[in-house]
Protein backbone atom coordinates (compact mmCIF):
# COMPACT_ATOMS: atom_id res chain seq x y z
CA UNK A 1 0.00 0.00 0.00
CA UNK A 2 1.41 3.04 -1.06
CA UNK A 3 1.65 6.27 1.58
CA UNK A 4 0.19 9.84 0.50
CA UNK A 5 4.17 11.04 -0.31
CA UNK A 6 4.19 8.24 -2.50
CA UNK A 7 1.59 8.80 -4.57
CA UNK A 8 2.08 12.33 -4.75
CA UNK A 9 5.50 11.68 -6.08
CA UNK A 10 3.87 9.06 -8.71
CA UNK A 11 1.56 11.62 -9.98
CA UNK A 12 4.66 14.02 -10.22
CA UNK A 13 6.26 11.76 -12.64
CA UNK A 14 3.46 10.77 -14.67
CA UNK A 15 2.97 14.63 -15.42
CA UNK A 16 6.92 14.91 -16.38
CA UNK A 17 6.24 12.02 -18.08
CA UNK A 18 3.47 14.37 -20.12
CA UNK A 19 0.30 12.37 -18.95
CA UNK A 20 -2.59 14.13 -17.71
CA UNK A 21 -3.69 13.43 -13.93
CA UNK A 22 -5.88 14.18 -10.98
CA UNK A 23 -5.72 12.96 -7.67
CA UNK A 24 -8.52 11.45 -4.92
CA UNK A 25 -7.78 12.28 -2.22
CA UNK A 26 -10.33 11.09 1.34
CA UNK A 27 -11.42 14.11 3.43
CA UNK A 28 -13.85 12.48 5.52
CA UNK A 29 -15.14 9.06 7.13
CA UNK A 30 -17.43 8.04 9.29
CA UNK A 31 -17.47 3.75 10.40
CA UNK A 32 -15.50 1.53 9.81
CA UNK A 33 -13.80 3.03 7.02
CA UNK A 34 -10.31 1.05 5.35
CA UNK A 35 -8.17 4.04 4.51
CA UNK A 36 -7.50 7.58 6.46
CA UNK A 37 -8.60 11.28 5.78
CA UNK A 38 -6.03 12.13 3.51
CA UNK A 39 -5.48 9.22 1.49
CA UNK A 40 -4.71 9.36 -2.22
CA UNK A 41 -5.35 7.71 -5.33
CA UNK A 42 -3.83 9.47 -8.82
CA UNK A 43 -5.36 8.54 -11.64
CA UNK A 44 -3.73 9.33 -15.59
CA UNK A 45 -6.34 10.05 -18.23
CA UNK A 46 -5.92 6.47 -19.48
CA UNK A 47 -7.38 5.13 -16.33
CA UNK A 48 -4.14 4.15 -14.72
CA UNK A 49 -4.33 4.18 -11.00
CA UNK A 50 -1.60 4.01 -8.15
CA UNK A 51 -3.12 3.97 -4.12
CA UNK A 52 -6.20 3.70 -2.57
CA UNK A 53 -9.05 5.53 -1.22
CA UNK A 54 -11.31 2.49 0.55
CA UNK A 55 -9.84 -0.95 0.35
CA UNK A 56 -11.16 -1.16 -3.14
CA UNK A 57 -14.86 -0.79 -3.09
CA UNK A 58 -15.27 2.38 -4.72
CA UNK A 59 -11.75 2.89 -6.99
CA UNK A 60 -13.71 2.23 -9.73
CA UNK A 61 -16.18 4.84 -9.81
CA UNK A 62 -13.57 7.18 -8.54
CA UNK A 63 -10.91 6.18 -11.11
CA UNK A 64 -13.99 6.75 -13.81
CA UNK A 65 -15.08 10.04 -12.20
CA UNK A 66 -11.52 11.19 -11.83
CA UNK A 67 -11.54 10.61 -16.41
CA UNK A 68 -13.86 13.23 -16.28
CA UNK A 69 -12.62 15.59 -13.91
CA UNK A 70 -9.36 15.78 -16.24
CA UNK A 71 -11.54 16.16 -19.42
CA UNK A 72 -13.38 19.12 -17.54
CA UNK A 73 -10.72 20.66 -15.22
CA UNK A 74 -13.82 21.07 -12.33
CA UNK A 75 -12.90 19.08 -9.29
CA UNK A 76 -15.81 17.05 -7.59
CA UNK A 77 -16.77 16.09 -4.38
CA UNK A 78 -18.37 11.92 -4.16
CA UNK A 79 -19.88 10.52 -1.18
CA UNK A 80 -19.61 6.76 -0.88
CA UNK A 81 -22.22 4.99 1.83
CA UNK A 82 -23.00 1.54 3.07
CA UNK A 83 -24.59 -0.12 0.33
CA UNK A 84 -25.53 -4.00 1.15
CA UNK A 85 -22.72 -6.15 -0.30
CA UNK A 86 -25.09 -8.29 -2.08
CA UNK A 87 -26.59 -5.16 -4.38
CA UNK A 88 -25.04 -4.73 -7.48
CA UNK A 89 -23.87 -0.84 -6.62
CA UNK A 90 -21.50 0.57 -5.80
CA UNK A 91 -20.58 0.99 -2.25
CA UNK A 92 -18.64 0.28 0.57
CA UNK A 93 -19.23 -3.36 2.25
CA UNK A 94 -17.16 -2.43 5.46
CA UNK A 95 -20.14 -0.21 6.81
CA UNK A 96 -18.96 2.85 7.17
CA UNK A 97 -19.52 5.66 4.74
CA UNK A 98 -16.02 8.35 3.01
CA UNK A 99 -16.40 11.51 1.19
CA UNK A 100 -13.41 11.98 -1.87
CA UNK A 101 -12.34 14.72 -3.27
CA UNK A 102 -10.93 14.84 -7.04
CA UNK A 103 -9.28 17.84 -8.74
CA UNK A 104 -7.17 17.70 -11.55
CA UNK A 105 -3.66 18.32 -11.22
CA UNK A 106 -3.04 22.04 -13.79
CA UNK B 1 -4.01 21.66 -7.77
CA UNK B 2 -1.11 23.13 -9.31
CA UNK B 3 1.68 21.36 -10.39
CA UNK B 4 4.45 23.51 -8.46
CA UNK B 5 2.45 23.08 -5.30
CA UNK B 6 2.84 19.22 -6.00
CA UNK B 7 6.29 19.45 -7.00
CA UNK B 8 7.12 21.76 -4.04
CA UNK B 9 5.84 18.51 -1.59
CA UNK B 10 7.82 16.37 -2.95
CA UNK B 11 10.97 18.14 -3.09
CA UNK B 12 9.87 18.72 0.72
CA UNK B 13 10.16 14.61 0.84
CA UNK B 14 13.27 14.64 -1.20
CA UNK B 15 14.77 17.15 1.57
CA UNK B 16 13.13 14.62 4.27
CA UNK B 17 11.37 17.52 5.43
CA UNK B 18 7.33 17.72 6.36
CA UNK B 19 5.45 19.88 4.45
CA UNK B 20 1.58 20.44 4.86
CA UNK B 21 -0.96 20.89 2.11
CA UNK B 22 -4.24 23.15 2.61
CA UNK B 23 -7.21 22.38 0.16
CA UNK B 24 -10.00 24.33 -0.13
CA UNK B 25 -12.97 22.19 -0.70
CA UNK B 26 -15.32 24.46 -2.77
CA UNK B 27 -12.79 27.23 -3.69
CA UNK B 28 -10.21 24.98 -5.09
CA UNK B 29 -7.65 27.09 -3.55
CA UNK B 30 -4.54 25.44 -2.51
CA UNK B 31 -1.54 26.27 -0.48
CA UNK B 32 1.64 24.76 0.89
CA UNK B 33 3.34 24.87 3.89
CA UNK B 34 6.58 23.95 4.72
CA UNK B 35 9.50 24.68 8.03
CA UNK B 36 10.96 26.97 5.17
CA UNK B 37 8.32 28.91 2.89
CA UNK B 38 4.85 28.84 1.73
CA UNK B 39 3.43 28.98 -1.60
CA UNK B 40 0.29 28.64 -3.43
CA UNK B 41 -3.24 30.72 -3.04
CA UNK B 42 -2.13 32.33 0.44
CA UNK B 43 -3.99 35.38 -0.10
CA UNK B 44 -7.12 33.55 -0.57
CA UNK B 45 -6.92 31.34 2.15
CA UNK B 46 -7.45 32.60 5.79
CA UNK B 47 -4.52 33.36 7.81
CA UNK B 48 -5.97 31.38 11.04
CA UNK B 49 -5.82 27.56 8.61
CA UNK B 50 -2.33 29.08 7.17
CA UNK B 51 -1.46 29.01 10.78
CA UNK B 52 -2.76 25.72 11.50
CA UNK B 53 -1.25 24.21 8.81
CA UNK B 54 1.84 25.76 10.24
CA UNK B 55 1.58 24.23 13.35
CA UNK B 56 0.52 20.64 11.71
CA UNK B 57 4.19 20.26 10.48
CA UNK B 58 5.15 18.66 13.46
CA UNK B 59 1.89 15.99 13.47
CA UNK B 60 0.97 13.27 11.38
CA UNK B 61 -2.27 12.47 9.30
CA UNK B 62 -4.95 14.61 7.78
CA UNK B 63 -8.25 16.63 9.05
CA UNK B 64 -10.93 19.27 7.84
CA UNK B 65 -10.99 22.84 9.23
CA UNK B 66 -13.93 25.04 8.71
CA UNK B 67 -13.03 29.32 8.40
CA UNK B 68 -14.70 31.60 7.13
CA UNK B 69 -17.70 29.67 5.68
CA UNK B 70 -15.02 27.38 3.89
CA UNK B 71 -14.26 23.99 4.32
CA UNK B 72 -10.53 23.19 4.34
CA UNK B 73 -8.45 19.51 4.36
CA UNK B 74 -5.25 20.37 6.24
CA UNK B 75 -2.68 17.62 5.27
CA UNK B 76 0.31 16.74 6.66
CA UNK B 77 2.71 14.87 4.50
CA UNK B 78 5.75 13.76 7.03
CA UNK B 79 9.04 12.41 6.33
CA UNK B 80 9.24 8.73 6.39
CA UNK B 81 10.04 6.99 9.57
CA UNK B 82 13.53 5.54 10.20
CA UNK B 83 14.73 2.39 10.59
CA UNK B 84 18.58 1.93 11.71
CA UNK B 85 19.37 -1.46 11.25
CA UNK B 86 22.90 -2.08 12.65
CA UNK B 87 24.41 -5.52 11.75
CA UNK B 88 24.55 -6.83 7.77
CA UNK B 89 23.42 -10.71 9.02
CA UNK B 90 21.05 -12.61 7.03
CA UNK B 91 18.06 -11.10 8.98
CA UNK B 92 19.13 -7.69 7.71
CA UNK B 93 18.50 -9.30 3.76
CA UNK B 94 14.92 -10.04 4.92
CA UNK B 95 13.64 -7.41 6.97
CA UNK B 96 15.14 -4.72 4.70
CA UNK B 97 12.97 -5.21 1.56
CA UNK B 98 9.87 -5.49 4.47
CA UNK B 99 10.75 -2.48 6.08
CA UNK B 100 10.65 -0.60 3.19
CA UNK B 101 7.43 -1.86 1.63
CA UNK B 102 6.09 -0.94 5.12
CA UNK B 103 7.49 3.21 4.34
CA UNK B 104 10.75 2.96 6.42
CA UNK B 105 14.03 4.76 5.56
CA UNK B 106 16.48 2.07 5.62
CA UNK B 107 20.10 2.93 7.14
CA UNK B 108 22.59 0.23 7.36
CA UNK B 109 25.45 0.46 9.55
CA UNK B 110 28.45 -2.14 10.21
CA UNK B 111 31.86 -2.01 10.41
CA UNK B 112 32.84 -5.17 8.45
CA UNK B 113 32.41 -4.52 4.93
CA UNK B 114 32.72 -8.43 4.27
CA UNK B 115 28.57 -8.50 5.37
CA UNK B 116 28.15 -4.85 4.36
CA UNK B 117 28.71 -4.23 1.13
CA UNK B 118 26.36 -3.15 -2.26
CA UNK B 119 26.36 -6.71 -3.70
CA UNK B 120 24.68 -8.13 -0.14
CA UNK B 121 22.70 -4.79 -0.06
CA UNK B 122 21.81 -3.37 -3.43
CA UNK B 123 20.41 -0.14 -3.52
CA UNK B 124 20.59 1.00 0.28
CA UNK B 125 22.07 3.63 2.22
CA UNK B 126 24.98 1.77 4.05
CA UNK B 127 27.56 2.96 6.79
CA UNK B 128 30.30 1.29 7.39
CA UNK B 129 31.67 3.29 10.66
CA UNK B 130 31.56 1.79 13.78
CA UNK B 131 27.89 2.21 15.56
CA UNK B 132 29.00 5.16 18.04
CA UNK B 133 30.79 7.50 14.96
CA UNK B 134 28.30 6.28 12.31
CA UNK B 135 25.24 6.96 14.33
CA UNK B 136 26.23 10.52 16.20
CA UNK B 137 25.35 11.09 12.50
CA UNK B 138 21.94 11.04 12.24
CA UNK B 139 19.12 12.61 14.82
CA UNK B 140 17.73 9.85 16.89
CA UNK B 141 14.44 11.01 17.06
CA UNK B 142 11.18 9.51 17.72
CA UNK B 143 10.39 8.58 14.03
CA UNK B 144 13.79 6.63 14.21
CA UNK B 145 13.63 2.90 14.97
CA UNK B 146 16.80 1.24 15.95
CA UNK B 147 17.25 -2.86 15.53
CA UNK B 148 20.62 -4.59 16.77
CA UNK B 149 21.30 -7.75 14.81
CA UNK B 150 24.89 -8.24 14.54
CA UNK B 151 25.19 -10.39 17.54
CA UNK B 152 28.27 -8.83 18.41
CA UNK B 153 28.98 -7.20 21.88
CA UNK B 154 31.09 -4.59 20.53
CA UNK B 155 29.15 -3.89 17.42
CA UNK B 156 25.39 -3.61 18.80
CA UNK B 157 26.05 -2.36 22.44
CA UNK B 158 27.76 1.16 20.91
CA UNK B 159 24.71 1.47 18.99
CA UNK B 160 22.34 0.14 21.96
CA UNK B 161 23.46 3.05 23.92
CA UNK B 162 23.19 5.46 22.00
CA UNK B 163 19.74 4.65 21.22
CA UNK B 164 18.81 4.60 25.05
CA UNK B 165 20.89 7.77 25.52
CA UNK B 166 18.10 9.72 22.58
CA UNK B 167 14.38 9.60 22.12
CA UNK B 168 14.03 6.59 19.39
CA UNK B 169 10.29 5.28 19.60
CA UNK B 170 11.85 1.58 19.14
CA UNK B 171 15.26 -0.24 19.99
CA UNK B 172 15.66 -4.08 19.48
CA UNK B 173 18.15 -6.37 20.02
CA UNK B 174 19.15 -9.80 18.70
CA UNK B 175 19.80 -12.39 21.12
CA UNK B 176 18.19 -15.32 23.12
CA UNK B 177 17.01 -14.62 26.46
CA UNK B 178 20.58 -16.03 28.33
CA UNK B 179 22.04 -13.48 25.90
CA UNK B 180 20.15 -10.61 26.63
CA UNK B 181 20.27 -10.99 30.35
CA UNK B 182 24.09 -10.85 30.21
CA UNK B 183 23.91 -7.77 27.57
CA UNK B 184 21.88 -6.25 30.19
CA UNK B 185 24.14 -6.70 33.13
CA UNK B 186 26.95 -5.32 31.10
CA UNK B 187 24.55 -1.75 29.92
CA UNK B 188 23.91 -1.32 34.04
CA UNK B 189 27.49 -1.81 34.87
CA UNK B 190 27.81 1.15 32.42
CA UNK B 191 25.08 2.80 34.38
CA UNK B 192 22.03 2.71 32.61
CA UNK B 193 18.97 2.57 34.69
CA UNK B 194 16.35 0.14 34.68
CA UNK B 195 13.94 2.16 32.91
CA UNK B 196 16.30 2.66 30.09
CA UNK B 197 17.33 -1.00 29.67
CA UNK B 198 13.24 -1.79 29.42
CA UNK B 199 13.18 0.01 26.52
CA UNK B 200 15.23 -2.67 24.78
CA UNK B 201 13.19 -5.31 23.47
CA UNK B 202 15.36 -8.79 23.92
CA UNK B 203 15.11 -11.39 22.72
CA UNK B 204 13.93 -8.90 19.52
CA UNK B 205 10.11 -9.33 17.81
CA UNK B 206 6.85 -10.16 18.72
CA UNK B 207 6.56 -14.09 19.86
CA UNK B 208 5.35 -15.67 16.42
CA UNK B 209 7.60 -19.20 16.65
CA UNK B 210 9.02 -18.89 13.59
CA UNK B 211 12.84 -19.64 12.82
CA UNK B 212 13.73 -18.68 9.35
CA UNK B 213 15.52 -15.20 9.06
CA UNK B 214 12.36 -14.05 6.95
CA UNK B 215 9.75 -15.33 9.59
CA UNK B 216 12.23 -13.45 12.32
CA UNK B 217 11.98 -10.46 10.17
CA UNK B 218 8.61 -10.05 10.08
CA UNK B 219 8.74 -10.43 14.07
CA UNK B 220 10.84 -8.03 13.97
CA UNK B 221 8.63 -5.48 11.98
CA UNK B 222 5.70 -6.22 13.25
CA UNK B 223 6.85 -4.92 17.10
CA UNK B 224 8.24 -2.36 15.39
CA UNK B 225 5.03 -1.60 13.89
CA UNK B 226 3.34 -1.67 17.14
CA UNK B 227 5.76 0.38 19.08
CA UNK B 228 4.91 3.39 16.44
CA UNK B 229 1.39 3.01 16.62
CA UNK B 230 0.42 1.14 19.64
CA UNK B 231 3.44 2.35 22.00
CA UNK B 232 2.15 1.01 25.33
CA UNK B 233 1.00 -2.64 24.59
CA UNK B 234 4.59 -3.37 23.43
Amino acid sequence: MQEPTEVLATALAWLEAGRKVALATVVETCGSSPRPVGSNLVVAADGAFEGSVSGGCVEGAVVSAAQDVIASGESIMMDFAYTDADAWEVGLACGGSIQVFVERIE
Amino acid sequence: MKRELLGALVAAQHRKQPAVLVRGLTTGKHCVVTREESLGDLDDIDPVVVDAARAALDSDGARTIEAAGERYLVQTLASKPRMLIVGAVHIAQSLIPMAMQAGYEIILIDPRTAFANPERFPNIRIDNRWPHEAMSEFELDARTAIVALSHDPKIDEPALQAAMDSNVFYIGALGSRGNHAKRLERLAALGYSKAQLSRVHGPIGLSLGGRSPAEIAVAILAQVIQSRHQPTSG
